[in-house]
């Protein structure tokens, strides 16, 4: 019941649509201009193997779109995350409206987590809504087929298995916007204005990539400690064979990070004194 | 049951760093009571009314809410409590009626009458589907007195509910209160940094200034009770002094050669103004200054401005 109030006073901020509408523009974008190209980019990523390999049927379609928008937006996404996971409790500082909140026969800790729990609901309707825009769109302009994945090695998965990779991806995908989100909410507890807690969250994840992009052996001896490291879990949903005992190792990393950051928020919050 | 302690502050006291912004409060509030909580700007008033909200967390001391501390028994005490902390703030993207059935929620469920019955007693009926957002400075301010009634308190908390409000909302503020305090029999605690406010709503007081306890007890003992200091300017002077140094319980008199201090019990100044008419003496003008007044206002004009 309370739950659905949070919900309800999430839902009804032009604030929260700010993501979704940014996925609505760029993802039809992305995927009209690669049809205008006309299959360049996969192209281009065959042309060491096209001699030796024969490919066959439909390889530019819905699945491999989606999978090159996942893996060119996944630094993107958690900005939108930010904005309203930065808001959930300093937007209510800001606004006064904590007072409201906390003066009831109800404890912090019930309020904190069912406001937690609306921002976790938030990620993945925003997670979601770009899935279902990208295949949606992608099925539309190009179809389906089986999908190539670019990398070292190319694979190629056959087609009756994407729904149930793509719904591993996302997941996985969604399990690491909620690690941003846990940390924009810790954040968002610490001030009385949501702009620190979202920058401060993407200050954060800007700095963390750097370390791990940057090849330093200090930095690499860091990287297992960076949250941000296992945001490509995602990827694994597209290896041949499925590595689930690194999936399953990274998501409980993820999984234990999103606890860790919650419980310094409790901490925090139920403690904190209400001067705003 | 008219002596029990709906709220009782023990010993209470807050320290931000090193400085005490509540010290050593007792008070105490009685079942019926319209409670005034008098002190100037930064005096800790809204500190200590954060702290009977369980917003803050006292430093020392212990809150009681109908004999239990605030400490132990947080969820049980607050559900008879309502309260309005600084100014009505809302979700302004939301309509008003929406934003109490939020504050029913988290009270642990509301019907349409509850919402209906405090939005009529506020004079909102009208407007309650309307964003909050479109609301003037006033009605926000009692849609936030709606919400402190929603769910029948027993005893509601209102920090400085007049304040920014113009004339005719301060009055209509103040006739609500009486009317919640004798129709509703609830009990009410109200601050404010105005005596004449508190004079015309409350039934008890307490002023604290810097933190701490000045004074407490019922409103008519602490501002009718004692004596005054009046200032009279009377035609011809000499005959009312004489009249003045005679009246009965006359304290202290001084005369400067136009206007005559005097310092007299309070409860006798009407008297002293018929008997002067009476004896034919052109009285223009009779200020009586009561002591807590006088007090009141030397500390107002000495606090600081940030509260």
């Amino acid at each position: 019941m309370i739950l659905r109030y949070e919900l309800l006073k999430t839902y009804r901020k032009w604030r929260t649509y700010i993501g979704f509408l940014a996925i609505l523009v760029v993802v039809p974008i992305v995927e009209i201009a690669l049809k205008l190209e006309g299959g360049g980019v996969l192209r281009r990523m065959t042309r060491a193997i096209a001699q030796d390999f024969l490919l066959v049927g439909n390889l530019f379609n819905a699945y491999f779109v989606t999978h090159f928008i996942m893996n060119s937006l996944w630094v993107h996404v958690p900005f939108l995350i930010t904005l309203v996971a930065g808001d959930q409790l300093a937007g209510e500082a800001t606004a006064g409206t904590l007072r409201l909140l906390l003066t009831r026969p109800i404890s912090r800790s019930r309020i904190l987590f069912i406001k937690y729990i609306t921002t976790l609901f938030y990620v993945c309707s925003l997670v979601g809504f770009l899935a279902a825009l990208a295949l949606g769109v992608g099925t539309f302009l190009f179809g389906t087929g089986d999908l190539l994945v670019p990398g070292r090695e190319f694979t190629v998965l056959p087609q009756a298995e994407m729904p149930s990779r793509m719904a591993l991806a996302f997941s996985l995908a969604t399990l690491s916007m909620w690690c941003v989100a846990s940390l924009a909410f810790l954040f968002s507890s610490l001030v009385e204005n949501a702009i620190g807690p979202i920058i401060g969250t993407m200050a954060v994840i800007i700095v963390f990539l750097i370390v791990s992009n940057i090849p330093v052996e200090l930095f690499e001896s860091l990287k297992p400690y960076l949250f941000t490291t296992y945001f490509t879990v995602w990827q694994k949903a597209f290896e041949q064979p499925i590595p689930w005992e690194t999936i399953i190792e990274h998501a409980g990393i993820l999984a234990a990070f999103c606890v860790g950051f919650y419980a310094v928020t409790w901490y925090i919050f139920v403690r904190k004194d209400i001067l705003s | 049951m008219s002596d029990e302690r709906v709220l009782q502050t023990i010993n209470l006291g807050k320290r931000y760093g090193k400085r005490w912004a509540v010290s050593d409060l007792h008070l105490e509030v009685r079942r019926g009571e319209v409670f005034g909580f008098l002190g100037p700007n930064g005096a800790g008033k809204s500190t200590t009314i954060r702290m009977v909200l369980s917003l803050v967390k006292p430093t020392s001391g212990e809150v009681m809410l109908f004999g239990k501390p605030l400490r132990t028994h947080r969820d049980e005490v607050l559900a008879r409590v309502g309260g309005l902390v600084e100014s009505a703030d809302f979700y302004t993207y939301l309509s008003a009626r929406r934003n109490l059935e939020i504050v029913g929620v988290l009270r642990g469920g509301w019907t349409k009458q509850q919402i209906d019955d405090v939005l009529e007693l506020v004079g909102l009926t009208h407007r309650a589907d309307d964003r909050v957002k479109t609301y003037s400075h006033g009605m926000k301010q009692r849609l936030g007195i709606a919400q402190a009634l929603l769910g029948s308190p027993e005893f509601i908390v209102l920090d400085e509910p007049t304040t920014g409000l113009d004339p005719q909302g301060i009055k209509e503020v103040r006739q609500l209160i009486k009317q919640l305090s004798a129709e509703k029999s609830i009990t009410i605690f109200l601050s404010s940094h105005l005596l004449s406010e508190i004079e015309q709503t409350a039934t008890s007081m307490a002023i604290i200034n810097r933190g701490r306890l000045v004074v407490q007890g019922k409103v008519h003992d602490l501002l009718d009770g004692g004596s005054s200091l009046v200032k009279i300017e009377a035609v011809p002077s000499e005959k009312a002094l004489a009249l003045i140094c005679e009246f009965p319980g006359i304290e202290r008199v001084d005369f400067n050669g136009h206007t005559i201090d005097v310092r007299m019990p309070a409860s006798a100044v009407a008297a002293l103004n018929e008997k002067l008419v009476l004896a034919g003496i052109h009285v223009q003008a009779l200020v009586p200054k009561r002591s807590l007044e006088e007090y009141f206002l030397s500390i107002t004009e000495g606090a600081s401005e940030i509260d």
